[in-house]
């Protein structure tokens, strides 16, 4: 590394008025199916070290790996939200190189027939416009193991003493997601490498086939970025930037090569291909170990494994049932409901959207849903420590409470008891309400008993409600709520109140 | 050779079953065979005969309480080494996987026991079923029972030379290019490559995926085809297993030992024949095709002109797959480890493992598949040797709208002395000549042995090959061939198996 020595980075406005940047995102998504993709090995984050291995997954000799339908389902369904093609006979692959971390010393992976190709993303920008990201492909492929490099400074294997290799993640299906190259960015480059990141998490957690949690390596962003001189069109020598764990670190890391690559370009330097590193910590990127030879992978077509044919109804069944775009429904939501972009954030934000949205599905109107969800039920999930979504109760059970008020079964106090019910696993609203018998006393005739009863015990303040000082009601109101434990409507034993007054009472 | 080891397995299990004898008095005379002649055969890599007698105790029990799992319940059975066990090791006969013990059964293995064969132990082989002698074992030659100073033939060599020696009355092997087909010839056994998928490879560690199947012997056709029914049909762990019902082999086993051959149209392959074959093979070989005719079959001469371009088409696809295949054997995991002494990096491990795990033949495999599959090499060689192959599928396909079945010589030459083709990997590579476009169309084959040869007394296999799907038709004609054969010489031919317990040491 002599001339391409890091330089001071440029920043993006200066490096465009040079040069045009090219990037390459290479996302790679794990799945959440229960099994592993060529084995039924459990496929979960965070178990104790080679507890879900198997021959299969261990690449033990006499093995083989069989294909796991509903990856090939996730796989399809991710190629169809970003408008690929499906392709009628698509092929597995191994791809060969030596690392420990991967039993066999080959991954099984796709080449020249992935399963899904040619589509597209339109990315919502933050100035509220749209840029559309050419998608190349997307394949299947199974993840290595982890290796854990013991005894070094970096934690990387140079320099290390000794590895763990834990083969836990090895075969977890693994989807990658490869643009075209994005042209024309510009200055934007960095922004734009953000929010395609960001709007394909938000794609891939509409499907529910994928956690997407970048902190957890469920998903996980490869940047490639070159420059060309302004006026030019051949690309530049690229660099490949690994290890991006977070949306900002895409940002980052887009910007930081872009600026790097610059200042060895303007300083009559060379770019090496090369992979690199990104840390989070100083937001740069170092070089990989440098490749003495460039890599060849020997991809040839796995002989263990027969093609995958998606038939057409399937696929088309499968397209059906897709889901809005997150960003899409999102807009259709706010305009339904009226909502502010502030009131839209805090709902995202709280992890509420779904919440409510199933709650005015379920015949809530959107405001009271909205007001639920957002206060009480967040205080009470706050208490708990529990996301909002784990908490012991249905949108449905939150509808039915919201309809019970509405006909004035419940007060809203009463209603925040039978929500209360429900959490404690007393039943549905309805069977709380029977069980704990909170149902509002609506016969008029006990309540003017009780309202007689209270201004018959306090003729003080009877006096004063005649001589018109309606104020005075409320302590009355207060002695039948009490009477009542609660389950009468204030309102009503106010009105009530006063007209016994009126009667003389 | 007590009587019990000379014994067909048919008539071993009609025996263990009816109670006439027990299948651990059975096993006992395997194992005592196996004591006998194994130190000079080396046929045997691991014997388990505790293991064996205890399954056969079992079995025996099973039968007086009046179960009988299947047709070979109580029948011993040996076990290529390169076939998966929990309860023995597999090595490949490889440094590399010396003392390995999978933690699981390979389905065949699986089905052996299911069925209640009594697998004995594991069998010799060339180093990761890579050869055609059985040289290349990391743990000794075997020697043909027909003559010590004799190779067995390959890969599947301990298999062969145990089950003509009487060690078992069956066995299992692997044929990638001809390793069943092959040393059954040159051990005068039946020995069947069954069509590609109908027997699982779940548990085969792999040399050619997309060529390996693993596949019988036995001193009969009968035998061949009861064993092959044990361990076929579908299995979901094996992908690229077929989901069909297994061809009706005993069935056609035994339709073909009871009538002709009227209306079979057998096709002679021209090109598997000629020069470089032995005349005592040819001669042998146009005996067999005279008999087929007798029996009423109806022999064509076929051309198979892509034939010519098996061998390099094969030594690329198998290579280029094997590299990949045995990649896995790096240390990391299991088996062999050198230079972890903390002075070297994993890298060097890896290297240093591998250089003194591998012996010649599978490191020059490997690095011919590295190179096959190397960016500039791949179109030229691996792309064009998959040409190739589409080609003699295509010539297989002519050939089976004439012909029912195709014949030709199992291998060009008898079994060769020990040491002779060891430094010519070519002419070694010849032996499997007329056996390997069977493996790359996928198709079935089986050789049955037609006799001896008249220059060295070896015997001489004749290859039966059926379509995709069709074995039935080539155990057919091999049961009416070995019962015109056995009824002109007066003699079961299995019985001429010379005993080599009797024959001194070379």
């Amino acid at each position: 590394m002599t001339s391409t020595v890091d330089a001071a980075p440029y920043t993006v406005e200066e490096v465009c008025e040079r040069f045009d940047p090219v990037m390459g995102l290479e996302v790679h998504v794990e799945l959440n199916t229960a099994t592993k993709m060529f084995c039924g090995c459990r496929n979960e984050f965070g178990a104790e070290p080679n507890t879900n291995v198997c021959p299969v997954c261990l690449g033990l000799p006499g093995s083989l790996p069989r294909v796991n339908g509903r990856a090939v389902e996730g796989a399809v369904k991710i190629g169809l939200a970003l408008n690929c093609q499906v392709r009628e006979r698509s092929g597995f692959a191994r791809k060969n190189y030596f690392y420990p971390d991967m039993p066999k010393n080959f991954q099984i992976s796709q080449y020249d027939d992935p399963i899904v190709f040619d589509g597209y993303l339109d990315v919502p920008l933050d100035d509220g416009t749209t840029w559309r990201v050419e998608i190349e492909r997307a394949h299947m492929e199974e993840d290595t193991g982890k290796s854990l490099h013991m005894g070094g400074a970096t934690g990387r294997i140079h320099g290390a003493s000794y590895s763990l290799l834990d083969y836990n993640r090895a075969g977890v299906p693994l989807i990658e997601i490869v643009t075209k190259p994005i042209l024309g960015a510009g200055t934007r480059a960095p922004e734009i490498a953000r929010a395609y990141v960001s709007a394909l998490r938000d794609v891939v957690q509409g499907l529910g086939v994928s956690d997407v949690r970048m902190d957890q390596g469920s998903m996980r962003c490869d940047a490639n970025v070159s420059l060309m001189p302004k006026g030019t069109t051949e690309f530049g020598t690229r660099t490949e930037t690994k290890n991006v764990n977070s949306l900002r670190s895409v940002e980052r890391a887009v910007r930081y090569e872009m600026g790097r690559h610059a200042g060895v370009l303007l300083s009559g330097g060379t770019i090496t291909q090369e992979t690199r590193h990104f840390d989070e910590q100083s937001g740069t990127t170092s070089a990989g170990r440098p490749k003495e030879t460039f890599a060849d992978y020997r991809f040839f077509p796995e002989p263990d494994l027969v093609p995958i044919e998606p038939s057409a109804a399937w696929v088309e069944e499968l397209r059906a049932g897709l889901p809005e775009r997150p960003w899409e429904r999102r807009a259709r939501i706010q305009t339904d409901w009226g909502l502010s972009d502030e009131e839209l954030r805090d709902l995202v934000n709280a992890g509420a959207l779904d919440l409510v949205a199933d709650t005015v599905e379920a015949g809530a109107p959107a405001e009271s849903a909205r007001s639920w969800w957002v206060s009480y039920l967040t205080q009470q999930a706050n208490t708990a420590g529990v996301e909002l979504a784990e908490l012991a109760i249905t949108p449905t059970d939150v509808a039915r409470v919201i309809a019970l008020v509405a006909e004035g079964t419940l007060t809203n106090k009463l209603a925040r008891q039978v929500v209360d019910g429900v959490l404690a696993g007393e039943g549905t609203p309805d069977e709380v309400v029977a069980g704990r018998g909170l149902a509002v006393v609506s016969d008029d005739s006990a309540l003017t008993a009780a309202v007689d009863e209270a201004l018959a015990a306090q003729p003080a303040v009877a006096e004063k409600i005649r001589a018109g000082k309606t104020k005075a009601a409320g302590a009355i109101v207060g002695a039948v709520m009490k009477a009542t434990r609660g389950q009468a409507d204030a309102a009503r034993v106010q009105s009530l109140v006063l007209e016994r007054v009126a009667a003389g009472a | 050779m007590t009587e019990l080891t000379r014994l067909s397995a048919a008539e071993i299990a009609r025996r263990v079953q009816a109670r006439e004898v027990s299948s651990v008095e059975v096993t006992r005379a395997h194992l005592a065979r196996i004591e006998a002649v194994d130190g000079s055969l080396n046929a045997f890599l691991h014997v388990d005969a505790e293991g064996a007698l205890a399954a056969a105790a079992a079995i025996d029990e099973e039968i007086a309480a009046g179960t009988i799992r299947g047709p070979l319940a109580g029948v011993p059975v040996a076990v290529k080494d390169n076939i998966a066990t929990a309860d023995m090791p597999t090595t490949c006969a490889s440094r590399i996987l010396e003392g390995w013990r999978p933690p699981y059964d390979a389905t065949v293995v699986t089905r052996l026991r299911e069925a209640g064969l009594v697998p004995l132990g594991k069998t010799n082989l060339d180093e990761f079923a890579m050869g055609g002698s059985n040289e290349n074992s990391a743990f000794g030659a075997v020697r043909n029972p027909w003559d010590a100073s004799r190779v067995p033939g390959g890969s599947s060599g301990g298999s062969a030379a145990a089950t003509a020696a009487g060690e078992a009355p069956l066995a299992l092997g692997s044929d990638t290019g001809g390793s069943i087909r092959q040393p059954g010839a040159f051990t005068g056994l039946v020995g069947v490559k069954p069509t590609y998928g109908t027997v699982s490879r779940y548990g085969l560690v792999a040399f050619s995926s997309s060529l390996d199947q693993i596949g019988t012997f036995g001193r009969s056709v009968l035998d061949a085809a009861m064993l092959h029914e044990v361990v076929g049909g579908h299995d979901p762990a094996d992908q690229t297993s077929i989901a069909a019902p297994l061809p009706p082999v005993v069935e056609a086993a035994l339709a073909g030992a009871r009538g002709d051959l009227a209306g079979v149209r057998v096709g002679v392959v021209t090109e598997l024949s000629g020069e470089g074959y032995q005349p005592g093979v040819l001669a042998a070989f146009t005996d067999a095709v005279r008999v087929l005719t007798d029996l009423g079959a109806e022999v064509v001469e076929v051309s198979c002109p892509s034939f010519t371009a098996a061998m390099p088409a094969y030594y690329i696809i198998a290579p280029s797959e094997a590299s990949s295949n045995l990649a896995r054997f790096d240390a990391m995991r299991y088996g062999l480890r050198v230079g972890d002494d903390g002075s070297h990096s994993t890298d060097q491990v890896m290297s240093l493992t591998r250089e003194a795990g591998f012996g010649p033949e599978v490191k020059r495999r490997i690095m011919i598949g590295t190179h096959a599959l190397s960016a500039g090499s791949y179109d030229a060689l691996y792309g064009k040797a998959q040409k190739a192959r589409t080609l003699i599928v295509r010539d297989f396909a002519a050939a089976f709208e004439d012909c029912d079945v195709l014949v030709s010589p199992t291998v060009p030459t008898t079994a060769f002395p020990i040491g002779d083709r060891v430094d010519d990997p070519v002419a070694m590579y010849l032996a499997d000549l007329c056996t390997i476009p069977t493996n790359l169309a996928g198709n079935a084959g089986l050789s049955v042995p037609c006799g001896l040869s008249a220059d060295d007394g070896m015997p001489v296999g004749l290859q039966v090959m059926a379509p995709a799907l069709a074995d039935d038709r080539a155990y057919r004609v091999a049961a009416a061939y070995e019962l015109a054969r056995d009824t002109s010489s007066g003699t079961p031919f299995a019985s001429t198996i010379p005993d080599p317990a009797v024959l001194e040491n070379a």
